[in-house]
């Protein structure tokens, strides 16, 4: 049993907002629902089946099911944090492959630009039932200063620079300055990067990801329905999944989930890292970045640093294109969540639909690849590898 | 040990009561499976390398090396959190204190200091041995 070439992205749809104070989060997320639809040419009464996780208002698919008056046969509230969208593009393809659904609707929205949501340098206490709360909240656990000590351990273990991870920042802004809805669409030099300040050894301000309001949507289809619509057929040929977590007090930190995740994608996909032409990787910050090239075979382990620096993942002049609409370093991070947006702009690679100025040429195969929650505690890995028909 | 940045008290549960009850007595307890004889972290009342519910709590050397560290800047009064690898083998967050931040580096030896929290039982940090 496979998912491999059993359902097909027929629409994306991506949020122009990146601050929505008239909005509300249910209001975003019907929007980028319709957007979704019409891009693909189908409409709401098509959907049966619908893909929410937690971003979406209330618990699970019932408050946005009620809110869009959907009516459904399959549901799914995966909750992976950040990556949630990229596995659920998976679930949706399992679903229909099962006969579950049809046309599955996927949707991701969120304002925490609008509603000041704490940012990534605030210790928060999720839940106290969570078993780890007590032994994390006490000592100051924020977004910022997990994901730093990846970076401190990975510069200890292999010799990674701050320059080096600078570089994925300044590919992504190179990127970013084509997107008329980036965040931040100025180019930024390694200079710019290093120097601006610390915010939890050894990132900076710039290896951080920005905050934004948005969202954004996909619809994932039978192949009978996408070959009968007028949009390029974009394949999904293969996914994986996982949680990396600390393991009883037994673990590395400079190895990420997808270093599990991305194995299973391609041994599904039955391609390899090298067949690929373009990759939306995950950049809540660029550690992020760094240690998934790396365990997506992209480049051995620990050569990270080299690989991505001088420019390498820019679009048009290094090996391997990423982020092409400026990823979360530049363009948008909705509701904290970046990983629809990894999925809709390889559909836009794909389809050949990305800004002239980053567009891959000949781009058939795509990869996107997110990481969800906390890379220096317990995360979760989607990858999912498309295919151009 | 020397902070004024407030700490948070820690979620004592039915699992952890004994570990909490051992810091206000300024012992340092790890779990330890009396099947497996494996140490983990965080406690929990079952052991995740054997599936054991014999876990027992022992009295741990306080000693450990700091795996990874990242001083926190951006914070009204910046303080290092850490992952410190114990002498009895598991890795566990913590805080860095009583140190020049600036010579802390990952393989340093440190020695385990309780810290007093807001409103709760005194929780685990660490300082240069």
């Amino acid at each position: 049993m496979t998912i491999k070439g059993r359902a097909y992205i027929a629409g994306a749809y991506e949020h122009p907002t990146r601050h929505a104070p008239d909005k509300t989060v249910a209001q975003l997320h019907a929007e980028v629902a319709l957007g979704a639809l019409a891009d693909a040419g189908l409409s709401r009464a098509d959907v049966d089946g619908y893909f929410c996780a937690g971003d979406a208002p209330g618990p699970g698919p019932a408050s946005m099911a009620e809110y869009m008056n959907l009516k459904l046969r399959h549901v799914d509230s995966t909750e992976l944090g950040g990556t949630s969208y990229v596995a659920l593009a998976a679930h949706a393809a399992e679903a229909i492959a099962l006969g579950k659904c049809d046309v599955a609707l996927i949707t991701l929205a969120g304002r925490p630009r609008s509603e000041g949501m704490a940012t990534g340098t605030t210790p928060r206490l999720r839940d106290p039932n969570q078993p780890e709360a007590g032994w994390e909240f006490p000592y100051g656990l924020t977004t910022a200063n997990g994901y730093a000590m990846c970076a401190m351990r990975h510069r200890h273990q292999y010799g990674t620079t701050s320059e080096q991870l600078a570089w994925i920042k300044v590919a992504a802004s190179h990127h970013a300055q084509h997107n008329p809805n980036a965040m931040l669409p100025e180019v930024v030099t390694v200079a710019d990067v290093i120097n601006s300040p610390v915010i939890a050894d050894p990132l900076h301000r710039l290896d951080c990801c920005v905050i934004s309001d948005g969202g954004g949507a996909l619809v994932v289809v039978r192949p009978e329905i996408a070959k009968k619509l007028t949009r390029p057929l974009i394949k999904i040929i293969g996914a994986g999944e996982t949680v990396k977590h600390l393991a009883g007090g037994t673990f590395d930190l400079t190895t990420s989930g997808a270093a599990r995740s991305g194995p299973a994608a391609f041994a599904e996909a039955g391609v390899k890292p090298a067949d690929i032409k373009y990759v939306s990787i995950y950049d809540s910050f660029t550690i992020t970045v760094l240690m998934q090239i790396e365990d997506l075979g992209f480049c051995e382990k620990g050569a990270g640093g080299k690989f991505v620096a001088d420019g390498n993942l820019i679009s048009g002049v290094g090996k391997l294109p990423f982020n092409t609409d400026g990823g979360g370093l530049c363009n948008n991070h909705p509701a904290n969540r970046g990983g629809m947006t990894k999925v809709i702009e390889a559909v836009r690679q794909l389809r050949g639909e990305a800004h002239p100025a980053v567009q891959v040429k000949t781009c058939d195969l795509a990869l996107a690849q997110g990481t969800g929650m906390q890379l220096g505690t317990r995360h979760c890995s989607a990858t999912l590898i498309m295919e151009r028909e | 040990m020397t902070t004024t940045r407030k700490i948070s008290a820690p979620v004592v549960t039915v699992e952890t009561q004994a570990f909490w009850d051992a810091a206000r007595e300024n012992r340092f307890v790890v779990p330890v499976c009396a099947a497996c004889g494996k140490a983990h972290w965080y406690p929990r009342a079952i052991c995740p390398f054997c599936d054991s519910g014999k876990v027992e709590w022992r009295d741990a050397s306080g000693q450990g090396t700091i795996y990874t560290f990242s001083v926190m800047r951006r914070a009204k009064e910046p303080y290092a959190i850490a992952y410190v690898t114990l002498a009895e083998g598991p890795t566990m967050m913590t805080n860095i204190v009583d140190c020049n931040f600036d010579a802390l580096r990952i393989g340093q030896s440190v020695i385990v200091v309780f810290a007093a929290t807001e409103d709760g039982p005194p929780v685990p940090m660490f300082r240069p041995a």
